[in-house]
């Protein structure tokens, strides 16, 4: 009870410390006079959320950067899977594959999204395109890790129950790599999301990383942090969805590898 | 269990490194009952010509339902004694023979429990318990019931749908030992598997083990570091010293089951420790 009261007496107090901190940005805005091309008001970041949605403009945007990313997601994640199983079970795709796995993982990749552009046009398939590559190389590289990272006693075992190379894969290999695999899902979902902004922002008919630069050019500024506002609760819904199915999926996982993530932003985490 | 016809007259296989003295002392119903295990001049390099000898010629051999403990110090050899019989490493020379027929890779009539439990964490309890049934596809239904038996056996009941991080060390260690018998295999091979328990856990467990052999008789080939624990468990002790692993003293024990953990404040049972201990020291092992 102590605990639930304190809890919730800690809840008033974060939403107190958002609702000052917007206060004090507001009052500094006013009484130092700072233009709104510079610093808008929150008040005024607001009204422009609100137009923005009920004018249904910002619907519209937010639908095709969501599926862009939704679409990008799964596009390079599902090769991703493919491919990283390929590497981790062939020693000899390996070897043929490797020159280029690290060629790319080194590379920025929205550095290749103007290219993407001219290859595959101003519409959806260019951000598709783009979104998954940049989500493609974290599950790659956590794949690969994961599925090299059963214990060799565990190995033994099935070894010594005369399994075969297929059984210790499925029954080993993969349930013991979906740690890793989800910490890698985690990150390709963001990547995704970042993925199809840039290439937004490269050339695009709609969506809102095209919105944000559209209002750039008009000095919209409170439209563009009514619109990062948006990209920032999106970002936590889909992140939120990837958790949701990996707390389903790895129920058994209690020390929940906070270490993979990490990892995977070191090896794959290049955009 | 797999009934042998007799091997030949004194089949049991001759070992160059213990005396004739400790050869006439085994027991003649070992004799009898055919041999389960025969090891035969077993030899294991690592590496090339100048690599390491972890065994060297290792003798013995092990009867239907025979519990034979090999006692020996780290390094050894014993765990890749072990490893050769599971047929997960191949030896270099020598023979190793499971009913008559050579060890040359995984066989599915053996049982293994390693030093740590070795429990995939996806699976339950059950689960873990059927690995062995799943891999060699020998049926959920069926072998379920017989999980379950093995399950009271080792007083798990009610705890088939836990998973294995919610059990203790010494529970682990239980499902691990009902894993290497559900699929009746005629050899149960034991890697230390009470190493990493606490000393009061681990004399529980071995009052466990022997409770579990005298039901079941299974043939068991049983590594340990514990001379008291090989004592306690063992039909035949063979003791093994390092560079290069190799067995320096085989011998039965007499002491009549089932023991209990009195048994340990025994005067012969105090014989026993001291032979071994002195096979030990005579080979170098403890230093």
């Amino acid at each position: 009870m102590t605990r639930m009261t304190g809890g919730l007496v800690n809840f008033v107090l974060r939403l107190m410390l958002i609702a000052v901190t917007l206060a004090v940005w507001e009052a500094l805005v006013r009484l130092l006079d700072v233009p709104a091309f510079i610093l808008p008001t929150p008040s005024s970041i607001f009204t422009a959320l609100y137009r923005g949605i009920a004018s249904a403009l910002y619907l519209n945007h937010i639908g095709i950067t969501l599926a862009e990313t939704l679409i990008g997601f799964v596009v390079g994640t599902v090769l991703a899977f493919a491919l990283g199983i390929a590497v981790a079970l062939s020693r000899s795709i390996e070897y043929f594959l490797y020159p280029f796995i690290v060629m790319f993982q080194a590379m920025p990749k929205v550095a290749l999204a103007p290219l993407i552009i001219v290859w595959f046009g101003l519409g959806l398939t260019s951000k598709v395109v783009n979104a998954a590559l940049v989500a493609f190389f974290p599950l790659m590289v956590n794949t690969i890790v994961g599925l090299r990272s059963a214990e060799e006693e565990k190995v033994d075992l099935m070894r010594s129950l005369a399994a075969s190379r297929w059984q210790v894969f499925w029954m080993l290999r993969l349930p013991n790599a979906m740690p890793y695999i989800f910490a890698g899902l985690e990150i390709a979902m963001i990547f995704a999301l970042i993925g199809a902004i840039v290439a937004e922002f490269v050339g695009a008919q709609s969506g809102l990383g095209m919105l944000i630069q559209s209002m750039n050019f008009t000095m919209d500024v409170a439209g563009q942090f009514s619109v990062l506002l948006i990209l920032s609760v999106l970002g936590l819904i889909l992140n939120g969805m990837v958790n949701g199915v990996r707390r389903r999926v790895l129920f058994w996982d209690v020390s929940q590898k906070v270490d993979a993530v990490a990892s995977a932003q070191k090896k794959g985490g290049t955009l | 269990m797999r009934w042998r016809p007799i091997a030949g007259i004194g089949g049991r296989p001759n070992n160059k490194n213990t005396s004739e003295e400790t050869l006439r002392a085994v027991a003649p119903s070992i004799e009898l009952a055919g041999n389960v295990i025969t090891v035969r001049a077993l030899s294991k390099r690592y590496g090339a010509l100048d690599g390491v000898e972890a065994l060297h010629e290792v003798d013995f051999s092990v009867g239907e339902g025979e519990f034979l403990a090999i006692v020996g110090p780290s390094g050894c050899g014993k765990s890749t004694l072990l490893k050769i019989l599971a047929g997960l490493i191949p030896a270099s020379g020598g023979t190793a023979l499971l009913n008559d027929v050579p060890i040359e890779g995984p066989r599915r009539d053996i049982g293994v429990a390693f030093q740590s439990p070795v429990l995939f964490p996806w699976r339950s309890v059950l689960g873990n318990v059927l690995l062995p049934a799943d891999v060699q596809r020998l049926g959920r239904a069926r072998m379920t019931e017989r999980a379950m038996e093995l399950l009271a056996l080792v007083g798990l009941s009610g705890f088939e749908h836990r998973y294995p991080w919610q059990l203790s060390g010494g529970m682990q260690q239980r499902v691990s030992l009902v894993r290497a018998l559900i699929h009746d295999p005629a050899l149960l091979l034991m890697d230390e598997p009470f190493g990493a328990l606490d000393a009061l856990t681990r004399e529980a467990m071995n009052v466990e083990l022997q409770r579990i052999w005298l039901e079941r008789r299974k043939t068991v080939v049983f590594i340990t570091h514990s001379t008291a624990e090989a004592v306690f468990l063992a039909d035949r002790i063979a003791v093994m010293t390092p560079r290069p692993g190799r067995i320096a003293d085989l011998f039965p024990v007499e002491l009549p089951r089932p023991r209990s953990l009195d048994v340990m404040t025994h005067e012969k049972f105090g014989g026993y420790v001291r032979r071994i201990r002195a096979a030990l020291n005579a080979g170098g092992g403890i230093e």
